[in-house]
This record gives structure tokens, sequence and C-alpha cells, in this order.
């Protein structure tokens, strides 16, 4: 991890009225002495239950910082330290809703906080809140992985009408489940990777398009469904949803047609892929830059545009299925076809116009840095060195859940 | 019906707020809908003048959880929906202290302890409405538009607090609780007919940092006093206190940020005119600020009067109220004794043959003088960091608290005459330093002169600095107020 989004108090505001302690969940993340109150950095879970009670809104502080400021530190501190803008930290702010952006701290934790690629458009974020979402209406709903099997995902399309939703590839959006849970509050929001290009699912209509699969879950011995995820596969055509963002600020396309973009993902972590490549092949091949796609999915029936991935150019998008339950022998996972990749691969991480994203479920990140590690290796280079570089550069992307 | 039916979320939809499920419990309901017009009347009589039918923005909570509680929007303060909130119940809760200790908290009042406990809650709940009387004509010399929402929210959460007095009456002390109820809405601050019970509550909070200083000073008594009743055996007035408390937090918050911005602009623009000594009085208030000593005496006075809402030091009715388990101490459940204190003494400062002397006394007895202490330590921390400021500002002076024998009313020290240092003095030299102990006319003259309204949206009065931080993240020129 290059950065840590470090939780912090500002003694200058804070009047040490110990409500926060009384409202956090997690026992010591937040201690005090005589002088000031201080959040543990290894213990804070970023909950945020301590953010609204606080009467002066001194424990909304929030640094990037390569080494946590330990508690000593911070009991000695008669004001914050000014927030070191790290050059290649700038504009990083995922969301303007912590619910959100902890979300997606989550979901890069294997990068850590980098910087979006330098050639990125500037993303907007948060036009639309818990507060005051957006209201789309959803113009389609199609399943996109074969009948009968047991993966279901959904290309589902939503119309945003005259209602401002400008995206770029890679940004994710907040779907807030209707109803109510079982203490009456709102449900939380989860995120959706928008899976079309940023002049929408059709071109210059105000629509874009999300790939949604339908999660079961076991618990105790029973099937539990997924709530949101069900919730938008069942949607029919006219139904209206409400949606905040756009989210994501660092996890985005390079614009330069010189770029390099690899893609590494499972499952929906296509989504944002599909917005990139779709994005390419709008533009037409203008440029140097090779796009590059390592996808898994148990079977071909069961991944995700399968289909529509058949009909691109290998000039276009060179692809590389892997299924992980076909046959007897042939078992295969992403981590696996990346070596078989290795010279091609070693050579695009040499060269500085590369950019690596990865997406999907967390389990992948372990078995794609294992290759990447291997593959230096073979190439007498220095992984953890490049990888370094690649973060600090924001040239490797990391978004799982 | 018992506190078992209390919710986290709360039912906005009834016609009174609440988490208690109140339509379940006709007579309750029915008592407190005929309550709540002659509270909306009080408030329309008595409330902040003038600014009624303006929006503010408010915080409500719409849940008594971290996360449901703080909802922000622009409201009409009338239009403000009070409610019965009560925080989540602790399941399995005994009584933390006194001679019940250990035995499961109770749900409906204990016959032998009912006047004592109704006592106590009529004391707290008739503070809460006299604040709002005492501050009513500040919106019209607010120096700011935050600090006018800053104060209408103070007074809508004082409100708040008088309906969870309320409640607690009128569901559990049947007539007569229905009768103070009532009776809380027609005595009036500084009336001499029908006055508020304590004394500090008399008095008129007749300027702005005499609305810091209150809300830091004495509203804090109002946050110790809750958290002793939030000790209580008697559970739902421990839940009413403790969800009391994060409110109290916010008026905690208007109080030292009040002082500390005050004293910032004085430092300033001290530093800006190249004035060195805070004394310099009369340069200082060419400036149009506030000098460092009519501060210090503003808080010697503010301090002092509220050292006389503990009561008596020594204390008969308080050491009832803790030994049967109604009213405990601060931070009861981090003290490391037996709770029940049977053998334990306590020092309380006495007059001994013209000294002041620590006496060990029994602790029962000396629960007002522990709490008075505990007090007096948590009100130091502020002073503290208000002098932290001042001497990052590089400017010589050092705010101190008054002795707590100075100045008093009430107690071991109302017949003696003692400076806020500490020191025991003949009348006579006491009146005749008098002017450098407590406000004077010209003090208050000078004050009052600066109490002009500043209304413009991000526009801060000449003598208060603007906030480091805006509310719920707003900016500083926020319009917390819409006074168009
Ligand atoms: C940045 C980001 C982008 C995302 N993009 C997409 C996307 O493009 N498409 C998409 O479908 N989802 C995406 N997700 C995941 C999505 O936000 C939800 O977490 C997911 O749909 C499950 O929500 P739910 O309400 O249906 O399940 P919940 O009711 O929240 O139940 C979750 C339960 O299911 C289990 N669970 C959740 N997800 C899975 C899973 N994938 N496999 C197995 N068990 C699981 C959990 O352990 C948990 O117990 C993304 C998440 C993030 C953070
Ligand atoms: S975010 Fe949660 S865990 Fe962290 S300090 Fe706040 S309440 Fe505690
Ligand atoms: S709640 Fe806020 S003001 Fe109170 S102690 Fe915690 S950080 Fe400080
Ligand atoms: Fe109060
Ligand atoms: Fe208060």
């Amino acid at each position: 991890m290059v950065f840590m989004r470090q939780h912090l108090i500002d003694p200058e505001v804070c009047i040490r009225c110990n409500t926060c302690e009384e409202n956090c969940p997690i026992e010591g993340a937040i201690e005090h002495n005589d002088d000031n109150y201080v959040v543990n950095a290894a213990l804070c879970e970023y909950c945020m239950n301590c953010i609204a009670p606080c009467p002066t809104g001194a424990i909304n502080n929030w640094r990037n910082v390569r080494q946590p400021y330990s508690l000593e530190q911070q009991y000695l501190w008669d004001e914050l330290p000014a927030s070191i803008e790290w050059a290649d930290t700038e504009g990083t702010t995922e969301a303007l809703e912590e619910e959100a952006n902890q979300i997606l701290d989550v979901a890069h934790q294997g990068s850590g906080v980098v910087p979006a690629p330098a050639t990125a458009a500037r993303p907007q974020i948060n036009l639309w809140s818990q507060g005051s979402p957006a209201k789309a209406i959803v113009a389609g709903n199609y399943r996109i992985t074969e009948a009968g099997t047991e993966s279901d995902v959904r290309h589902i399309i939503l119309d945003f009408g005259s209602q401002s939703f400008p995206v770029l590839e890679g940004q994710s959006l907040g779907v807030i489940p209707p109803g109510v849970d079982d203490n009456g509050k709102p449900h939380a929001v989860r995120l959706y990777s928008i899976s079309s290009p940023r002049d929408g699912e059709r071109p210059n209509y105000n629509n874009l398009s999300l790939t949604v699969k339908r999660i079961a879950y076991g618990e105790h011995d029973e099937t539990k469904k997924g709530l949101a995820s069900n919730y938008m596969c069942d949607l029919q055509k006219g139904d209206e949803v409400e949606i905040t963002g756009p989210f994501g600020s660092t996890f985005l396309m390079p614009n330069d047609a010189a770029a390099h973009i690899v893609m590494l993902c499972t499952g929906t972590g296509v989504a944002p892929f599909r917005a990139m490549t779709e994005r390419r092949r709008r533009m037409g091949i203008v440029g140097s830059g090779k796009t590059m796609l390592f996808f898994g999915a148990r079977s071909a029936s069961e991944l995700p545009y399968f289909g529509p991935l058949q009909k691109l150019s290998g000039e276009l998008l060179d692809q590389e299925l892997v299924y992980s339950r076909v046959g007897a022998g042939t078992k295969e996972y992403v981590q696996d076809r990346m070596l078989k990749r290795a010279s091609d691969l070693a050579e695009l991480l040499e060269d500085e116009d590369s950019h690596f994203f990865v997406c999907g479920l967390k389990g992948m990140e372990t078995g794609v840095e294992n290759s990447f590690k291997q593959i230096c290796l073979e190439h007498n280079m220095d992984w953890d060195k490049i990888r370094t570089t690649l973060l600090a550069e924001g040239r490797y992307h990391i978004e799982t859940y | 019906m018992s506190t078992e039916n209390v919710r986290v979320e709360v039912d906005y939809n009834a016609s009174i707020p609440n988490n208690v499920a109140l339509a379940e419990d006709r007579r309750l309901l029915k008592a407190l809908e005929e309550w709540h017009p002659q509270y909306l009347a009080w408030w329309g009589d008595m409330g902040p003048e003038g600014f009624n039918d303006k929006e503010v923005y408010l915080r409500t909570a719409v849940g008594v959880d971290p996360k449901g509680w703080a909802v922000f929007d622009h409201v009409k303060m009338p239009d403000y929906r009070w409610g019965i909130l009560l925080a989540p119940k602790v399941e399995g809760r005994t009584i933390p202290f006194g001679k019940h200790k250990g035995e499961p908290v109770w749900q409906e009042v204990p016959a032998e302890y009912r006047s004592m406990l109704r006592r106590l809650i009529v004391i707290q709940g008739d503070t809460e409405p006299a604040s709002v009387e005492q501050q009513r004509h500040l919106g019209a010399t607010a120096p700011s538009l935050y600090d006018m929402r800053n104060l209408f929210q103070v007074n809508v959460e004082e409100g708040r607090h008088l309906w969870a007095m309320v409640y607690l009456l009128v569901k559990y002390f049947g007539k007569d609780g229905r009768e103070e109820a009532k009776m809380m809405l027609q005595r009036r601050s500084g009336n001499e007919d029908s006055p508020r019970i304590l004394g500090a509550f008399n008095e008129e909070t007749p300027d702005w940092l005499s609305f810091f200083m209150f809300t830091y000073f004495t509203d804090r008594d109002g946050k110790m006093q809750l958290e002793s009743l939030a000790q209580s055996g008697f559970d739902p007035l421990s839940l009413s206190c403790r969800f009391m408390l994060t409110e109290e937090a916010h008026h905690m918050f208007v109080g030292e940020s009040g002082v500390m911005r005050v004293l910032e602009r004085t430092c300033e623009a001290m530093n800006e005119a190249g004035i060195t000594d805070p004394y310099d009085v009369e340069a200082i208030r060419k400036m149009g600020v506030i000098d460092l000593p009519t501060v210090q005496r503003k808080l010697n006075f503010h301090m002092s009067v509220t050292h006389d809402l503990f009561g008596s030091e020594l204390s008969t009715n308080a050491a009832s109220a803790f030994e049967a388990g109604l009213k405990g101490r601060f931070k009861e459940e981090k003290i490391d004794d037996d709770h029940q204190l049977y053998d334990d003494t306590y020092p309380v400062t006495q007059l001994l043959d013209g000294q002041l002397i620590d006496v060990e006394e029994n602790a029962i007895a000396a629960i007002n003088g522990r709490l008075l202490d505990d007090y007096i330590k948590d009100a130091k921390g502020g002073i503290g960091r208000w002098n932290k400021m001042i001497a990052k500002l590089g400017i010589q002076f050092e705010l101190t608290a008054p002795h707590k024998a100075f100045n008093r009313d009430i107690g071991q020290f109302s017949d003696v005459c003692v400076t806020p240092q500490g020191d025991i003095v003949e009348q006579a030299t006491f009146e005749a330093n008098i002017s450098s102990y407590l406000p004077t006319e010209s003090d208050l003259n000078y004050i009052n002169s600066l109490m002009k309204p500043c209304y413009e949206k991000g526009q801060y009065a000449t003598w208060i600095n603007p906030p480091k931080v805006g509310i719920n993240q707003r900016p500083v020129d926020f319009e917390y107020v819409k006074l168009a």
C-alpha cells in the first residue's frame, strides 16, 4: 500500500466531549488523555458511527499518509499537521459521502490510495447523494449469461432523462434498495461499476448500463438472496431506481490513445472494462496503445458478454477468456493464463505507457500479484520496484469486492 | 407499556414523534396531546423572539443510533419535530450504585421514592424552558447567521429536553405529573411571582458573550446533572438523559467555540495594532473587540454563579438520592470503588478557623461536593484550550477559573468573602476590589454597545472571528438562516 487514508481528530476544534468514544463500537479505536482525543489507526474500522454525533465536526478529518501518525504523536498535537498534498494523490477523493468513500476504500485496499492515470479526464463525483438521489428509469434488462446456468448476470440500461449524470469509464454509481432494514433504517448503498462509455450506452442518449450479478449466498444451511442485486436483476422496463454518484476518481481510463490498457477481471469485474473497450471501439483504432483483456469465468456460457466479445477484432482487443469449470484437466484461472502470456506482459511491465487494472472478486488479487511476481522473476525484473512505480504514477489500479 | 417498546427508529408520522410506542398507550398519548398546544403557545410567547417564521438550518434526530440522529434541513422553528426520544435500552441493566446496587433497574417508579424522583425530574425539567426564555432576545443582535443558527439549535433542543422530562412526569406520575407539566409552562424566568426554580435561571442573558459563557459554564452544569441522572436506577430517566447528553454536547460546543472565537478576534486585533499590553483597555476597545480582562470578569461571574447550582457541598437530599439509587456520580461506571460508599470519605473544602481547608467527610454526604469538583475539572479543560490559543497568538495573558469559594450564595462559602484567587478577605476589601473581580456597569455597557446584528451571509461582527469549520461541513458563509 502506498498511502493510507488515516482518520484523525482536529485538536483545535474538538471540545473533548467524549461523544465519539461513547458511540464508537470498536473498543479502543478512540481514546483520550487529559489533552487530546485520538483515533487508533490500527483499530478504526471506518464504520463512521462517530461522525454524525460529533458536535463540532472535529472528528471528520482524513489524511493521506504513507505511515500512520502514532497515538503518541497525536497526543502531542495542538493542531492537525498540514495535509501533505502528495503530488501524486491530488484529487483522489472518490466520493463526498462517507458511506460511498468507505466502500471504495475497502475496494481499493489492494493498492491503497493511488492517483488516477495521468491522462484520465477529470471526473465529476457525487452530483447525486442519498439525500437527493437521481431517479433513473429502467430502459432495458437483459440476461447476458446463458439461460439455465447458475450465473444470472444482467445488462441493465438506465435512462436519466433530463438529470445530469456525467460518467467516465471506470466510475461506479450507488443504488439505494427501496424499503428499510430490520431497524427501520434505509438500506445501505451498494456500488455498481458503469459498463458503458462516457457518451452513453447508446451514443448521445442520457443513459448508461450496469452489469449486475444476482447474488445468493448460504447462511445456516439456507439460501439467502442478495438484497440489492436481486432488486436490480428483477427490475422491469419502466421501473424507477434511486441512484447516487457518480463515484470514483482514480480507477479511470487513460485518455491517451498511445496508452496500453491491460485489464484483468473475473465475473462482473468486466463491467468497467466493457466501458473502456467500448470507448476505444467508438473512437476507432487511432493510436499505438494496446488493449488487452484477461477475463475469467466458470464457462463460456456463464461469461458475461460472451457473444459480443466474439465479434471484436483482435486488433481492437487482445482477449484471453479463461474457464475454471470446463471438463476435467482444463481448469484454468486468470493468473494461469497470465503466465502463458509472460513475455508479452513482461514487455508491457517495462513500458511507461502501460496501465494495469484489476477488477472483480477480492479473491483474485493474490493470484494476479503472484503471477506478476513470477513473470518478473523469469525476466530478471524487480516486481516490488515496478509495482511501487506503477502505483505512484497511477498506472496500477485494483478495485475488488 | 414498558420501555421494552423503546425502539431505535423514530415514528415521525405520529403527531408527537417518538420511539416509545406512544400510539399504544392511549391515556398517555391523550395527556401529551393536550399538553402539546400549550407547549406551542408557550414557544410562541416565550421562545425566540421574531424569528419563528424564518427557515433555520437545524438538526433533527431521525433515530437514536449513531447514524440516525443528525439530519440537517432548513425548517421553521415551530415546525421542529419535538419528540420523545430515549436511548436504546441496555438489556439486563442493574442499579449501578446505592443501597439497591445490583438489583434490576426499575421500569416503574418505586413507591417509596416517588416524591424524591418527581422533585429531581421537575428541577431538571424547569431549567430547560428557563434558558430558552433567558435567551429569547438574542436573535435581534446575532453576530452572524451561523451564530443565530447555533442559538436556535440550542433553543429547540432545550425545548426537546423539556419534552423529555414532561414525558416522564406525565407517564409515571399521574395527576401530579400532569400538574407539574403544566407548571413548567407557567413559571417564567425572572418573573417575581412565579420564577424559575433555580437562581441562575432567572438571570437574563443580555448579550452574546453572556450567551457563550452561559452555554459553556451553565449548560455544563446541565451536562453534569444529566450525567448523574443517566446513572439512575429508574431506567426511563436514565435512557432519557443518555439521549439528551448527545444534544447537550452541541451546547458545550457553542459555548467553547464562541468564547474561543471572541478571544481569537481580540488577540488578532491586538497584534494587528501592535498592542502588547492586554490591560490597555481603552486602545483595545477602540478597535471594537472585547478586552481580555473583561472576558475574565465575565468568566468569574458565570462560573461562580454556576457553582451555586450544585447546591450545598454537604447535602442530605443528594445523599438520599444517591442511596436510593436515583442519582449517581459523574462517570459512576468508571469509578473504582464499591459504589455504596458507606465506609468512604471525600475531601470537602470548608471554612475552618478562618481558613479554607479540605476536610474528609462521609462520601455519601459529599455527593454534591464531588460533582462540583468534577464540574470544575471539566470546565478548566476548555479554559486551558482558550489559553493555548492566546499564547499561540503571542499575547501575555492567562484566563483562570475563579476559586470555588468566590462569589457564592449557596453552600459552605455563602458567608465569607473570597477573592477569585482563593484568598479570604474582609468584606470591605472585597467590595473595594469588586470591579476587578466581576463585570462592571461600564464593562456591560461596552459589550452591549457591540451588540449589533450582522445578518449578511458570510459576514461576522467585528468582535468575533468566523468559525474554523461550518455546521455539517457547510462553508462558513452558508445561509444558516434564511431571513428573506
Ligand atoms: C466499487 C464496486 C463496484 C462494484 N461493481 C459491481 C458490478 O459492476 N456488478 C455487480 O454485480 N456487483 C458489483 N459490486 C458489488 C455490489 O456492490 C454488491 O456488493 C453486490 O451486488 C451484493 O449486494 P446485495 O445487496 O445483492 O447483497 P447483500 O444483501 O449485501 O448480501 C451480501 C452477502 O452476499 C455475499 N456476497 C456479496 N457479493 C458476493 C459475491 N459476489 N459472491 C458471493 N457472495 C457475495 C456477502 O458475503 C454477503 O454475505 C461492486 C462493488 C463495489 C465495491
Ligand atoms: S469510524 Fe467507527 S471505528 Fe473508526 S473511530 Fe469512528 S466509530 Fe470508531
Ligand atoms: S465527539 Fe467530536 S468534539 Fe467530542 S470528543 Fe469526539 S472529536 Fe472531540
Ligand atoms: Fe438541556
Ligand atoms: Fe443545554
